[in-house]
């Protein structure tokens, strides 16, 4: 081993660590952003090393160098201008680009490999090249797909297939296959290639199938599955850097889903195969539950939070889409000053992904300690005049405590116990889940419809003036 | 093309502690920061541009030279886009309590 090589990995041990500090420190508010620079630095150092001393770099650098410059244009300016409530499909782009990147890596080692040609390949090479494509393959649809759902492209209902469990079924058969054959019998570059195209179809008819209110789950699944796939590159590319790395997000990814899937109270399996919120029986009761619903104004909500002692805000969905949050701090500024007590009840899901009202909030310069999590005020809401829920809907839906619904035994918050609700929602129609919710229809409920941000700005007006 | 038993086995060992680690290191967040944590762990597996670069730099003829480059381009979006949009989640938690909100 000669001395550039041993310079390399060291390279790849100190850019693993940064890696694994960076994890770390992001779990922690204090240290998160030291540790997204620190990662990012890792990263920096190793693309470096890499450019400056592989070989085959004096003629092809031009390549690194134009993919580069597009690839850094492109994500750059995508992570500067996106808005903050479009994060999530964010988030799903850059791990479809990343699992595209380990597909195709997988791709080109593959070439590489068959042109050797003299007979079978040594095994465990082909099966991570194998691994790296169908799981690089499925992640870069998948997230596409993700993307489409979260940004409202594609449908957010669960779209089944006729014959859906066939075509998965088939899929998973033909894939188990033709590995098995390039791994035992020959290597074949065509059957590889129609390997990948139906690792890219199984991507796309299983993401589907999911409502868009699972969508983050399916993010940090499918990022977690971008994390094995680099993983398997690294091994195929002899490379730890990549092994590492690969393998550290492939196991938090995997761990994260875990904990979404459990603030939800569902097993994985359940959000990824129930083709949630297709019950036709719960349709019907809402068309009922519609006409019984009360409107109110603007300024009797002011004159209800302005004189009650406790208001519990309870921020959704339709808060980030409406980027209501800059109002909803002054409103907060301003029953504070007129001796309410508000507090902010965060639903481990509410918004798309979770922490996404936090940081809306936090934005707003909303403090930290007005926002409670939801064991941390469900009890306090029977001691609460006037809940104002704000665009969320699946997260305080009663139904969800009985048997029968697509949500049933998804913890909610107790918006329900409070002395009066008043929920603000664009329109009369369901949840992002597609489920009625009795909560509406609840008789201490009132609805104030229109959009959030005029909506919050009214009641701001009808505070002061109160 | 040789593989020995201890590459094998090397590559084994880092695998399964790396997945230790991995799963050490997130078990107790905040849920607000899952987000941000997704995130970043996101950004993390953009290391693949490595890999492409490894590509590229052996990369020969028309075919290779199209998939080393789009393999670049993905893994640089994948690692730029990452940690700025991590980045930019975080920069929110960071101001304090009682400053004034800013103009938008």
């Amino acid at each position: 081993m000669d001395t550039l090589q041993v310079l390399t990995y060291l390279v790849w041990l100190v850019a693993s660590v940064t890696f694994i500090i960076a994890l770390k420190f992001l779990a922690s508010p204090k240290t998160a952003r030291t540790g997204n620079l620190l990662g990012a630095a890792g990263m920096a150092l190793v693309v470096a090393w890499t450019f400056f001393t592989s070989p085959g770099m004096l003629e092809n650098w031009w390549i690194v160098i134009v993919g580069g410059a597009v690839g850094s244009v492109a994500g750059f300016l995508g992570a500067k201008r996106v808005a903050m409530t479009a994060m999530p499909q964010m988030v799903a782009i850059f791990n479809g680009a990343g699992g595209g990147a380990a597909a195709v890596v997988a791709i080109a080692e593959y070439l590489e490999f068959a042109d050797h040609g003299d007979g079978l390949l040594p095994l465990p090479f082909v099966i991570a090249t194998l691994l790296g494509a169908v799981i690089g393959s499925v992640a870069l649809t998948g997230s596409v797909v993700a993307f489409g759902k979260l940004q409202g492209i594609v449908t957010s209902r669960p779209y089944m297939l006729p014959g859906q469990q066939m075509i998965t079924g088939a899929m998973f058969l033909a894939l188990f296959v033709i590995g098995v054959y390039i791994v035992g019998f020959e290597n074949s570059i065509p059957l590889f290639l129609v390997f990948c195209v139906i690792a890219l179809a199984a991507g796309v008819v299983l993401t589907m199938p999911i409502g868009g209110a699972d969508m983050p789950v399916v993010v940090s699944l499918l990022n977690s599955y971008t994390g094995i796939a680099v993983a398997a590159s690294g091994f195929v590319l002899g490379n730890y850097a990549l092994l590492i790395a690969g393998t550290l997000v492939g196991a938090s990814g995997a761990i994260l889903t875990q904990l979404m899937t459990k603030a939800m109270n569902r097993s994985l399996f359940n959000v990824l195969f129930a083709g949630f919120g297709t019950g036709g029986g719960a349709v019907a009761a809402g068309a009922e539950g519609e006409e019984q619903l009360r409107e109110i104004n603007a300024e009797d909500v002011a004159v209800l939070m302005a004189y009650g002692k406790r208001v519990i805000i309870v921020p959704g969905y339709g808060m980030a889409v409406a980027q209501a949050q800059g109002p909803v701090r002054e409103l907060m500024d301003l029953l504070i000053a007129k001796g309410v007590d508000v507090q902010f009840a965060i639903h481990p899901v509410a918004g798309r992904m979770p922490g996404h009202m936090n940081v809306l909030l936090a934005e707003a310069n909303v403090p930290y300690d007005r926002l409670k999590e939801m064991d941390e005020i469900n009890d306090d809401f029977a001691d609460t005049d006037v809940a104002l829920v704000i665009g969320a809907n699946d997260v305080v839906n009663p139904s969800a405590r009985e048997e029968g619904s697509p949500i049933s035994g998804m913890p909610i918050l107790n918006v329900d116990a409070a002395q009066n609700i008043v929920v603000l929602k664009r329109g009369r129609g369901t949840g992002f889940a597609g489920i009625p919710n009795p909560l509406f229809s609840n008789e201490k409920t009132a609805m104030l419809f229109g959009d959030a941000k005029p909506s919050i700005e009214a009641l701001v007006a009808g505070v002061k003036q109160a | 093309m040789e593989l020995s038993a201890f590459e094998l086995l090397s590559a084994l060992f880092i695998l399964v502690l790396a997945a230790v680690v991995g799963y050490e290191v997130v078990s107790k967040v905040p849920t607000m920061l899952h987000t941000p944590l997704m995130s970043g762990a996101n950004a993390v597996h953009g290391v693949i541009v490595v890999g492409a670069m490894l590509v590229a730099a052996s990369a020969e003829g028309p075919v290779r030279i199209v998939l080393a480059l789009l393999g670049v381009i993905l893994g640089t979006i994948n690692v730029v886009g990452g940690f700025v949009v991590t980045d930019r989640m975080l920069e929110m938690f960071k101001r304090r309590p009682g400053d004034q909100p800013g103009e938008r």
